[in-house]
This record gives structure tokens, sequence and C-alpha cells, in this order.
């Protein structure tokens, strides 16, 4: 990493933030709740990879966490949702 | 100087302690979807009422301050000399300052809540839909706890920089830091979550 590039991901992360905001305000429906989400998801992905490190991160374990943590969630979620959606 | 094994462990130890976080605040979102699913109607229509124009400026001051983080960071592994603590610092002390900007703009915003009648079992509230008393209950729930989250950051981020001007941190002990940093950058990351599921969707 170098200035340059930190301030790149900071510029994409205020890129990306613009957008959602200008498509929420289009009202484009049920496209725009999974696009939101969609960008939220990789607006944190950046923050994780480069501002935390995590890209060049060699440690297994430390690599593995927050898939894991998202693994975990994912199935909370599932299993909540395999009992609302058929109640 | 810190032997590598050394910051490997508090490195490790620093993102168990992200991982609970993440499933804390996974569980509140586990909780938003369902409600959400239950009340679509008074959802949309409670989300109307926040300001897009305060949670957007949030944002933009999170994401920087997450910058400036990072950058503090940088500066500190990368040159070992007077100059890159001072810029370090200086970094870090950007840092607490858009924390704090973050907390008056959030302190603004519930404030026009609070004079709405809007806040926790408010009887302006409690006379609305239940979806409506759900949505704000999760609200001032859900952004209170990361506010929180905000200001115990900058507790640790203030320590951190007192640490740095006495040089008991600095370029040859750079992982306390480091994990103040880690911190300040997951709750950045819940906000940007936050963000879309309160002020955005529709």
């Amino acid at each position: 990493m170098s200035y340059a590039r930190y301030v790149l991901v900071w510029l994409v992360l205020l890129a990306l933030t613009a957008v959602t905001v200008t498509m929420a305000s289009l009202d484009l429906g049920r496209v725009s709740i999974v696009a939101v989400l969609a960008i939220a998801a990789v607006k944190s992905t950046l923050v994780l990879l480069l501002f935390m490190h995590l890209l060049f991160e060699k440690r297994l374990l430390l690599k593995l966490l927050v898939p894991i943590a998202i693994a975990a969630l994912a199935i909370f979620i599932g299993l909540t949702y395999t009992d609302i959606l058929f109640r | 100087m810190e032997s590598p094994e050394h910051s490997t462990g508090a490195r490790i130890g620093m993102w168990l302690f992200l991982l609970s976080e993440i499933l804390l605040f996974g569980g509140l979102f586990l909780l938003y979807a369902t409600y959400r699913w239950k009340h679509p109607g008074d959802f949309h229509a409670a989300s109307q009422e926040l300001s897009r124009l305060d949670g957007t400026l949030n944002t933009a001051i999170l994401l920087t301050s997450s910058l400036t983080m990072a950058l503090s960071i940088f500066t500190l592994s990368r040159e070992r000399s007077a100059r890159s603590t001072r810029r370090a610092s200086l970094f870090l002390g950007a840092t607490i300052l858009m924390g704090c900007a973050f907390l008056v703009v959030k302190g603004f915003e519930w404030a026009a809540k609070f004079r709405h009648g809007l806040y926790p079992s408010s009887p302006v509230l409690l006379a609305r839909p239940p979806g409506e008393i759900l949505y704000f209950g999760l609200y001032f729930a859900m952004t209170g706890l990361h506010a929180l989250h905000v200001i115990v950051g900058l507790c640790v981020l203030s320590t951190m920089l007192a640490l740095l001007l006495r040089g008991s941190v600095g370029p040859e002990r750079v992982a306390p830091v480091e994990n103040a940093g880690l911190y300040w950058h997951l709750v950045d990351i819940i906000w940007i979550f936050l963000f879309p599921l309160f002020y955005l969707i529709s």
C-alpha cells in the first residue's frame, strides 16, 4: 500500500456511497434493496481487505475468522428465515 | 521492540473480539430483517422520517476517519523517525475529531427526533402503528449501540494518541495502535450496514 492507494480506496468508498444514495432516491423498489445491500457488502469488503489489511494477512487463522463469522451469521439468518417463511 | 509472535497474538485476540462484535450486531440485524418482513409498510413510512442528509454526512465522516486511521498506522509502520511519529499523531488526532463530529451530527439527529416526541415508549410513538414502534425501537437501539461503540473507540484512540505523544507506542511498537485501528474500522463497517438499512431502503 501507499498513501495514494489509501486515498484511492477512500475515494471509491465515497463514490459507492454516492451511488447508493442516488439509487435510493430513484425508488427502484425491490431491486434497490438488493443493490443497496450489495454495495454495502462491497464497501465493507474494501475496508476489511485494504484498511484492516486482511489482504496482506499471512496467518490462515486470521484469514478465516471473517468468513467464519459470515458463515455463522448465514446459518442464524437462514434457519430463522426457514421459520418465518414457512410458519 | 516487540517480537513478531507477540504482535500476532495481540492481533488474533483483537480479531476474536471483533468476531463477537460482528455476531452481536448480526443478531440485531436479524431482528431488523424479521420485523421488516412482518411490517414492510410501517418500516417504509417510518424510514421516510429520518434525515437522509444527516445519514449521508455521517457516512462520509466515518469513511474519512477510517482513511486517516489507516494512514496513521501506515505512517508509523513505514519509517522510524520522529517526523513519522508526529505525522501519525496528526492523522490520529484527525480521526478523533471526525469521530466527535459523527457524534455531534448524531446528537442533532436524535434531538430533532426527541423534539417531535419520538423516543422509546413516548406517547407520540406508542400511538403509532406497531411496525413504526418497532422501527424506531430498533433505530434507537442499533444506532445507540453503535454510537456507544464510537464513544468507546474515541476513548481508545485518545489513549493511543497520549501513548504516541509520550513515546510508549510508536514505530517500534505499532501493535496497540493497529488493534485500536481494527476496532475503529469495524465500527465503520457496522455503520456501512446501518446507514442503508435505516436511511435508504424504503
